[in-house]
């Protein structure tokens, strides 16, 4: 497999510019002769697809939610990040691109990133426009706030619901092309396959979750914006649907998969609370500014009220080991700290998976009313789910999976191996490296949207001459057939174990072996315990009713079928990386302080993998990351 | 703690329904009101029974996907939350709880607690946005919002379209759910130019999917999980009298042209 970057040659301010003018046009009354799917609605699917009907296109949207309002976007807290540099503290597009080039641990495109930090100006006008209700100051201007991993502030926001505002800008966007016919939606209606006829992506198959329907649905170009696979750790951030399925199917047609071991871990997430947890809930990262972090020194005080342990016996270990950075250390960094006290069984609350996020000195400083002001829905949220009350004792929180940067491999063009199948937003692993900043998913996801894919699609159908397919191709039979055959095994199992109960015990194999720390030894392990775990799936699932109805067992099992094959590629992948960066820590190759190592001179590349069968070991295909423009150091937070 | 439950069930949207008993046994304060349902369903999966079909996905109270009566209650007994941000502690040991799907005309069920709220989207589709294309958006910063516009223009916005309102009026109204779109678009300067238009056709659309008319009851803003207000109502009124008038007005110069 040859992996193409396409970046553009030329100085890095000059690369999108000089592409823009390369890539080739399709004229205004032959736009009407395409059809593009568009596979997810959240803010990079959603994007997209209004935007490519605006252009012309006729575009057919699927989501498996009942709405496409619903996407997983919405659930974005904190912001997003914009190179405006309204606050006149020395930002640019320049800054934009280095930050997030070094947030990534130097394993992200060059040529890539300088795009987004360039469109992202554009993205804020975009949404305003829409009347996206930002936050203002008096004077009526744009209000930001500063985030991590920066030393700027340029994070845009909508209280605590910014994803929700931005999706909603999008849907709204989309709603209306709806209207004038432009897109066709399919809500509740999940993509089972790719079509791939000729070597292209042609079309998708897909289920009607109401009806079971098998549909084939065909086109010019394909377009995943499925979102992440963090669900893999089944207790994660994520919202319960969010799965793999859209992009391991096409990894299973011959779209290579990158750096799928990178996956981010965020440190300030409620606890789980016990066996029946079925989702984690995020604490806006913004809580470490006034909160102290802390576990007690003695085992033996872990049972105690956290009021009851004098200063003397608290540690606080991020303050301890970080001095300078101190609470506000980066999330990889807080998360792995976190893990190691409770490994030590130094953790507190239930299970003693927690350690204490402490106010009360914020409290005696500035006042209960300074606090609240800051973070009063967010202390209401925590005692809503835990029954406590964080203005009197201290919050309990613990690391859970978050995102994933790894996704599948694209081009500058953004698209995959298979030519006419392109991937945007989280779904994709362009632009965050090895580790992804706050406030920059929601920029990538609509840069995507709205500013890139509408234009190198233009250049994919104008440089490419499509042959006309039909529902009775061969290739478009075998791949309805071959859903159908699944849909069907997975019925036919009538085995003993829940699908829930499954999804449970491939969670804690992936967060125990392939979570915030990893070694050869543990993902070994992984790796024997895994396939296993997918023979028992295969053999002893219970899923119940039929495929020809709403059918939520169903649903799951098939996607946590593919979860259990993605597992096994994440813990190769991260076992094939013996260094360290970003999110992707192995405890082989740490400082002698105990700091993520990177080895440059072997590891610079992104990790693309191809699939080779069932059953056999995927191929690994490099692609050389090239630093022109920055020059790649070690990160340090002391 | 133990719940006896009292969950409808109904195979599909043409088959008849009926409610049924469970039993939920050792429940965990702890527990999310959907948390407890997942592990009845676990039990009904070993015991060869097919489980309760019911909407959710972010469980954090943002996507709106999920949403069921408890004991006649949109969203349940906690006020300003969605049902999967409520608890079983706001319940007794013993109590039993009945729960149903929202109940309107305009939203048929399809399975269980499962309901059709695609009437909500087509009101969108009908006017709930701003025409602007990618792309041709002026710097964000040369239209100044005034911070109490901007306020007033999020409070509205935070709807998540659960369609809680429609199931707690008595009569299945949808007049929170538009309303609070075109307040949202309507107090800011860049949702001036349709400001009319799309209350006339917001409006015109509610109607057309069958919900019923606002006669001022108040329990939608109740059962909202963001606690709007129905101050939203009274703007969304304004709106579409100002647009009847005006519409009236073109037509009349229109005969006279």
């Amino acid at each position: 497999m040859e992996l193409k970057s396409k970046v553009p040659s030329g100085p890095l301010e000059r690369k999108w510019d000089k592409h823009r003018f390369e890539m080739k046009l399709v004229n205004p009354a032959n736009k009407r002769k395409y059809t593009v799917i568009v596979v997810g609605s959240g803010l990079a699917g959603g994007a997209a697809a209004a935007s490519l009907s605006e252009l012309g296109y006729n575009v057919k949207c699927f989501c498996f939610q009942d709405s496409p309002r619903r996407a997983h976007s919405i659930a974005a807290q904190g912001g997003i990040n914009a190179a405006k540099n309204y606050q006149n503290d020395g930002d640019s597009v320049y800054r934009l691109f280095y930050d997030t080039i070094k947030g990534g641990d130097f394993r992200a495109r060059e040529g890539n990133v300088y795009r987004l930090a360039e469109v992202s100006v554009n993205i804020i006008d975009q949404c305003v426009a829409q009347g996206v209700p930002f936050a203002r100051e008096y004077g009526g201007l744009l209000a930001n706030r500063s985030f991590g991993g920066a030393q700027v502030s340029r994070t845009f926001y909508a209280r605590g619901q910014t994803g929700q505002q931005l999706l909603l800008g999008a849907y709204q966007a989309l709603e209306k092309e709806i209207a004038r016919g432009g897109v066709t939606m399919f809500p509740r209606t999940e993509m089972l396959d790719l079509i791939v006829v000729n070597g292209r992506a042609r079309g998708i198959v897909t289920r009607d979750m109401v009806t079971g329907a098998i549909e084939t649905h065909l086109a010019d170009a394909v377009i995943l914006g499925s979102g992440g696979y963090s669900n893999v750790f089944y207790l994660s951030t994520n919202a319960k649907g969010s799965n793999a399925t859209a992009i391991w199917r096409a990894y299973k047609r011959g779209a290579a998969f990158a750096n799928p071991c990178f996956t981010q871990i965020h440190p300030t997430c409620i606890p789980v609370s016990g066996e029946h947890q079925s989702k984690l809930t995020l604490m806006s990262e913004s809580l470490r500014n006034d909160g102290r972090v802390w576990v007690p020194k003695r085992k033996e005080d872990c049972a105690k009220s956290p009021r009851d342990i004098p200063e003397q016996d608290r540690d606080y270990y991020l303050e301890r080991k970080y001095p300078s950075f101190g609470n506000l250390s980066p999330r990889d960094i807080a998360s792995r700290a976190a893990k190691e006290v409770c490994d030590e069984g130094r953790g507190v609350g239930p299970g003693g998976r927690g350690v204490y996020l402490d106010f009360s000195d914020a409290i005696k400083r500035l006042g209960q009313a300074a606090i609240t002001e800051r973070y009063g829905n967010l202390f209401e949220m925590y005692e809503r789910i835990t029954d406590e009350n964080p203005y009197e004792v201290p919050m309990r929180i613990y690391p859970a999976a978050h995102y994933t940067m790894g996704g599948l491999w694209v081009d500058y063009n953004l698209m995959s191996t298979i030519p006419g199948l392109h991937v945007i937003g989280e779904a994709n692993f362009s632009d965050h490296g090895a580790n992804r900043l706050g406030a920059s998913a929601l920029m990538q996801g609509l840069a995507d949207g709205y500013f890139v894919m509408p234009l190198t699609l233009g250049d994919y159908f104008g440089s490419n001459r499509l042959e006309p397919v039909t529902t009775d191709n061969p290739e478009v039979r075998a791949t309805e057939a071959a859903v159908r055959e699944r849909t069907e095994r997975l019925l036919a199992v009538k085995g003993t174990r829940t699908v829930a109960s499954i999804h449970r015990e491939l969670g804690k194999i992936m967060w125990e072996y392939c979570g915030m720390a990893r070694d050869a030894a543990g993902l070994n392990k992984a790796l024997e315990l895994i396939p296993k775990l997918r023979e028992e799936f295969w053999r002893d699932v219970r899923v119940l009713g039929s495929g020809q109805e709403l059918n939520q067992s169903l649903e799951h099992a098939g996607r946590l079928a593919d979860f259990l094959e993605l597992a096994e590629l994440m813990c190769l992948d991260a076992l094939d990386r013996e260094e360290s960066c970003g999110a992707h820590f192995r405890i082989e190759h740490q400082t002698p302080d105990g700091e993520a190592l990177r080895h440059d001179e072997t590891f610079a590349y992104v990790a693309a993998w191809e699939y080779a069968g069932d059953g056999k070991t995927p191929i690994l295909n490099k692609e050389p990351l090239v630093f022109e423009n920055v020059a790649l150091s070690q990160r340090s937070y002391k | 703690m133990n719940l006896i439950l009292h969950v409808w069930r109904q195979a599909s949207s043409d088959s008849p329904g009926k409610m049924e008993r469970y039993e939920a046994r050792d429940v965990s304060p702890d527990m999310s009101f959907l948390e407890m349902l997942d592990v009845v369903n676990e039990g009904l999966v070993e015991s060869g029974k097919v489980p309760i079909a019911f909407d959710h996905d972010c469980r954090e109270g943002i996507c709106g996907s999920c949403g069921m009566m408890i004991n006649g209650v949109a969203h349940g007994p906690m006020k300003g939350t969605a049902t999967c941000q409520l608890h079983m502690r706001s319940f007794t040991d013993g109590a039993e709880v009945y729960v149903e799907p929202w109940r309107s005309r305009a939203f048929p069920v399809i399975k269980d607690l499962v309901v059709n709220r695609g009437a909500l989207d087509r009101i969108i589709a009908a006017g709930g946005f701003i025409s602007v294309r990618t792309g041709s958006a002026q710097d964000g910063n040369n239209l100044p919002v005034a911070k109490d516009a901007a306020e007033d223009a999020m409070d509205a916005a935070a709807c998540i379209g659960c369609g809680a309102c429609v199931a707690a009026c008595p009569n299945g109204s949808a007049s929170l759910f538009t309303a609070a779109k075109i307040s949202h678009l309507g107090l800011l300067p860049q949702g001036q130019p349709e400001r009319q238009r799309r209350a006339a056709r917001m409006v015109a659309q509610m109607d057309a999917e069958g919900f019923g008319h606002c006669t001022l009851y108040g329990e939608c803003q109740e059962a909202c999980p963001k606690e709007i207000s129905i101050d939203t109502i009274a703007r969304m009124n304004h709106d579409f009298i100002t647009a009847t008038l005006a519409t009236r007005e073109e037509k009349s110069l229109g005969g006279v042209g």
